[in-house]
């Protein structure tokens, strides 16, 4: 190699390094088709103006596709990319397994002590945080205001099981289409299981034991079960075996529903410029049974870095972007409090403007009632309100939601469905090698 | 066909095949109507098949949030690139098995339909692994290459049944007057059998347009088709039914209108040597 | 008419289309069928081996299995049944000398250009909806309940969403076969005094015996594979009443993340194929000899 030659190579590398140093990175983030996810599509002008040397590629995709990508590229280390939305689940197992970049690091304005201790302790492994909430959410009841008052009836503040059925036996007119309560039946561990966790918390049953014994042989599943088909049976609109998350939603907005349990973040859809019934709608607590737990969950749809992504330091830009505050001011001057993603930040619950959003103060009671180390009246060996943080859970949780849903469908009874859920999950549990 | 058909006859036949044709096209009708309306007429009760507020909203959201173009132009590449690719590794393989049969030409025939056989989702990760070592996830070449081979027994069963139809006295005829055997393929065959090739090419181009399996899970951004850009709209939060209903709507247009404006040329060659 | 070098040279030309496919099949089936003897867990990589045929005795001990099995046949057999009968009544219908029949051709081809989530989810949303479906619309104009399609027939649904798809496929080709009938045949036999019932018996049915076959036997490829349509609709629910062995392999890929599992699972899948190409080829194969 004569010396010309090398000089010349090195030239050409610190070229490369300078140009490289101007040239935009390119990053691409993995969203669900969420409004708030959709809505920040819309404001990335915001971004760019503050990080012109960063440019974003949006996948969106609708929630089941989109964790069947990012699941398989994160376990096969594909590096695809460089920021993906992913649940409360998801964090925990995720972090311990080493796949996700901690965000410890991120710029003192993110100001990481506003987050909401309950969101916060969910994304964070060993002392780490492993993603940044972009909204979190709990579960409550939302009900027709004028139906409760046509039946002379009032909603309380925290209802009880009893409540609830008081009032969906009220508001039901079959005739009219009109169902006293809309709850998920669609099979699926976010689905009904979601829902159906949740809910047996509020009637002291559990998964498992402190032995990782399944529980789904004990009288409060049965219970929990029970009740839940009752209500749906009586009071439930048909083929709701199929209704999930959306299709409630969007029964709810028609006036199809009485009184819905769902989440928190459902509000602002209910009370927004799609609903029919948009200033009907109450809120409250989700319910209990009067044994100190209430039956509601808590979520958050989450920002992480996987380890495998090439392009950390622009992802971390962007992920402080979203979810810092200057983000939800963002979105509030441009499209009102009442859309800003909820969930996340204890300022924005101190803050007076939004406390006039007439759901904001029954989320943030809502997401303080759930915790996810005791979600149940006894005590349990996993983390998670209306999940268990285990690997195995999503296979679990899928079952599970498919008898349960069969048994709402009229397929099977309350009885064949918890014994098979219990010699399924045992089965399970076994093989994984929880059960010694 | 010109058979004496009294005029009463004629007309029972025409209402009958009519009321038919649309009670099967209806579905598609439905979702382009519904594409108009607004979301709360969409789901208007009684359902209404026309609406007094029409609008464009819907598809200027969906253009909006999403950028279609670049969704359409991956659709159009892969689906043609494939299909062209397929053929031009088929052609010569059909063509020598129509006109140079062996005994074992049959069983290769069946055995290459055999491999379409394996249900793709159990060879996903398999798949999804090699993509990535290799590369080829999330790049268009990659999903040519997967549809290609997918589709290329489909290909390879249509030309041999259309090859097979060319009577082989003008292949020996051409032959006489000295032409190579690449020259007999390129010069003679292949002319003969355009309007089979058409409909083969419409035929593939339709099924790796509709593909929305592999085309979903092996990409990301850069390739991703406009199966992608429907799985981007499903499940949404609410009452979207008018909007989907205009991104169904703009996901199928494009190969609709080709399959009708080339009917014609797809219903010629569709008879996989079923004729005689 | 062959030489030895136009046999070498048409081997040649084989040779791409067989050893491309070759690899396609073998390859992932390879790696299909070393991950069905191993525990393979997405979520938990720490944990893997050698598992024998643990694999294969899950998805054969599953209670889902045989119901899954049924499924799958009752989706194939049905939608065939269905498509090939209804194809040769509307190829009938659309090959009578009626008005506009480049357009009703055009209408009935329809469905075959729509993506099958789009499809499904028209008929999930659109039409099968109990509360905002067409359906349940014209079940309350009648004063009678909607009927909860996906919910109490599910897999009548789902085969009634699939057959519309494949219809069109079904119609051209029995059409275009139809079409080559000679008419003189036709009008020999009506003149002999052949009521129309004999004269489709006799002479158009044997004339389609070969266009039938090769209906089934593409249909039978891609509908042995379908989940797509499931996913969308029913998600093999509720219970298992639709699932079939793709969908059944397709939850625990996806939701179990179990690959292990999931390849025991497509292996079947893959004997199942087989099986069902025998009988085919037993049952009809000898139609497609030239």
């Amino acid at each position: 190699m004569t010396t010309t030659f090398r000089a010349l190579l090195g030239a050409t590398a610190l070229l490369a390094l300078t140009a490289g140093a101007q040239a935009e990175t390119t990053i691409t983030v993995a969203t669900v088709n969420n409004g708030d996810m959709v809505r920040m599509q819309g404001l990335m002008d915001d971004f760019y103006a503050k990080h012109p040397d960063i440019k974003v590629e949006w996948v969106t995709l609708e929630e089941n596709v989109l964790r069947q990508n990012v699941t398989t590229d994160i376990a096969t280390g594909g590096g695809q990319y460089d920021v993906m939305t992913i649940g409360t689940y998801e964090v925990p197992i995720w972090g311990k397994q080493g796949w996700l970049t901690s965000l410890d690091d991120l710029p003192a304005e993110y100001d990481v002590n506003d987050l909401l201790p309950a969101i916060r302790g969910g994304l964070t492994v060993d002392g780490h945080l492993m993603a940044s909430p972009f909204y979190g959410e709990s579960s409550m009841v939302m009900y027709r205001k004028d139906l409760m008052e046509a039946a002379g009836l009032k909603m309380p503040d925290a209802p009880t099981w009893a409540d609830i059925e008081t009032a969906a036996k009220a508001m039901t007119d079959k005739s009219k289409e009109q169902y006293g309560i809309c709850l998920r039946g669609k099979a699926g561990w976010g689905e009904n299981m979601a829902f159906l966790t949740a809910m047996s918390n509020s009637f002291g049953a559990r998964w498992f034991d402190e032995n990782w014994k399944p529980q789904f042989d004990q009288p409060e599943w049965k219970a929990t079960l029970d009740t839940y088909l009752h209500l749906m049976n009586e009071y439930g609109p048909p083929g709701a075996s199929n209704n999930g998350f959306n299709e409630n939603l969007t029964l709810f907005q028609q006036g199809h529903c009485g009184m819905w349990i769902d989440a928190t973040v459902a509000a602002s859809f209910v009370t927004g410029k799609d609903s029919t019934v948009a200033d009907k709608v109450g809120f409250a607590l989700a319910p209990d049974n009067g044994l100190g737990k209430r039956g509601n969950w808590l979520w958050a749809w989450s920002l992480a870095i996987p380890s495998s992504s090439k392009n950390q330091e622009a992802a971390k830009t962007f992920i402080d972007w979203a979810t810092n505050k200057d983000y939800l001011a963002l979105v509030a001057a441009k499209e009102g409090w009442a859309n800003v993603p909820p969930g996340t930040r204890t300022s924005l619950y101190s803050n007076e403007e939004y406390a006039k959003v007439p759901f904001a103060k029954m989320t943030i009671d809502s997401i303080n009632a759930a915790d996810p180390n005791a979600p149940t009246v006894k005590p349990v060996p996993y983390v998670g309100v209306q999940f268990v943080a285990i690997p195995e859970f999503q296979g679990l949780g899928t079952t599970v939601g498919e008898l349960f849903s069969a048994a709402l469908a009229g397929q099977s009874t309350a009885d064949d469905a918890l014994a098979a859920a219990q010699t399924a999950v045992t089965d399970e549990m076994t093989s994984a090698g929880y059960i010694k | 066909m010109a058979r004496a058909v009294s005029p009463r006859r004629k007309l029972i036949t025409t209402v009958a095949a009519w009321a038919v044709s649309l009670l099967i096209f209806f579905p598609v009708l439905w979702m382009i109507l519904t594409s108009f309306k607004t979301e709360a007429s969409a789901v208007a009760s009684p359902p209404q098949l026309f609406t007094a507020d029409w609008t464009l909203q819907n598809y200027s959201d969906v253009w909006a949030r999403s950028d279609y173009p670049r969704f359409f132009w991956n659709s159009v590449v892969i689906s043609v690139g494939s299909t062209l690719l397929g053929l031009a590794i088929a052609i010569p393989a059909a063509w020598s098995m129509a006109f140079v049969p062996g005994r074992k030409t049959k069983d290769l025939l069946m055995w290459m339909l055999s491999t379409k056989m394996m249900p793709g989702v159990a060879v996903l990760i398999p798949l999804y692994l090699l993509f990535q070592r290799t590369g080829l996830f999330d790049t268009k070449i990659g999903l040519v290459l997967a549809l290609m081979l997918m589709n290329l027994p489909i290909i390879v069963w249509m030309l041999y049944t259309y090859f097979k139809e060319i009577p082989s006295e003008i292949l020996e005829a051409s032959r006489m007057d000295g032409a190579s055997l690449w020259k007999e393929v390129v010069y003679v065959l292949t002319p003969m059998a355009i309007p089979g090739i058409a409909s083969t090419l419409l035929l593939n181009v339709i099924l790796a347009w509709n593909e929305a399996f592999w085309t979903i899970t092996l990409t990301t951004t850069k390739a991703a088709p406009l199966s992608a850009f429907i799985a981007s709209f499903s499940a949404p939060q609410g009452l979207f039914y008018a909007k989907l209903s205009a991104a169904s709507t703009m996901a199928i247009a494009p190969i609709l209108i080709l399959g009708w404006f080339s009917q014609k040329q797809l219903v010629r060659g569709l008879t996989f040597g079923a004729v005689k | 008419m062959s030489t030895q070098s136009n046999r070498a040279a048409a081997r040649l030309m084989v040779a791409p289309s067989v050893i491309l496919l070759f690899i396609w099949m073998i390859v992932p089936l390879a790696m299909t069928l070393y991950f069905s003897f191993r525990l393979y867990r997405l979520l938990s990589p720490e944990r893997s081996g050698w598992v024998g045929l643990a694999n294969y005795t899950w998805f054969l001990k599953s209670p889902e299995f045989w119901q899954a099995i049924g499924n799958t046949l009752a989706l194939v057999g049905g939608v065939l049944v269905i498509t090939v009968v209804l194809g040769i009544l509307i190829a009938l219908l659309i090959d009578q000398p009626v008005k506009g029949q480049g357009v009703l051709r055009i209408l009935v081809i329809a469905p075959f250009f729509v993506m099958p989530p789009v499809a499904a989810s028209i008929w999930k949303n659109l039409f099968m909806h109990p509360q905002n479906g067409l359906f349940a619309a014209v079940s309350r104009a009648f004063g009678a309940d909607p009927i909860l399609y996906l919910e109490n027939h599910p897999m009548l649904s789902v085969i009634g969403i699939v057959s519309w798809e494949w219809l069109p496929f079904a119609t051209l080709i029995l059409l275009t076969a139809m079409q080559s009938l000679s008419s003189e045949q036709l009008e020999a036999a009506e003149m002999d005094g052949a009521k129309p019932i004999s004269r489709f018996r006799y002479i158009v049915l044997p004339h389609l015996t070969r266009s039938i076959t090769v209906v089934i036997l593409i249909e039978t490829i891609f509908l042995l594979g379908i989940f797509g349509e499931i996913f969308t609709t029913t998600q093999g629910g509720p219970g298992s009443a639709s699932t079939t062995l793709p969908y059944m392999i397709f939850k625990q890929a996806i939701a179990a993340k179990d690959i292990g599992r999931a390849a025991a699972g497509g292996i079947i899948a893959v004997i199942l194929a087989n099986i069902v190409a025998i009988f085919l080829m037993r049952g009809i194969g000898r139609n497609l000899d030239a």
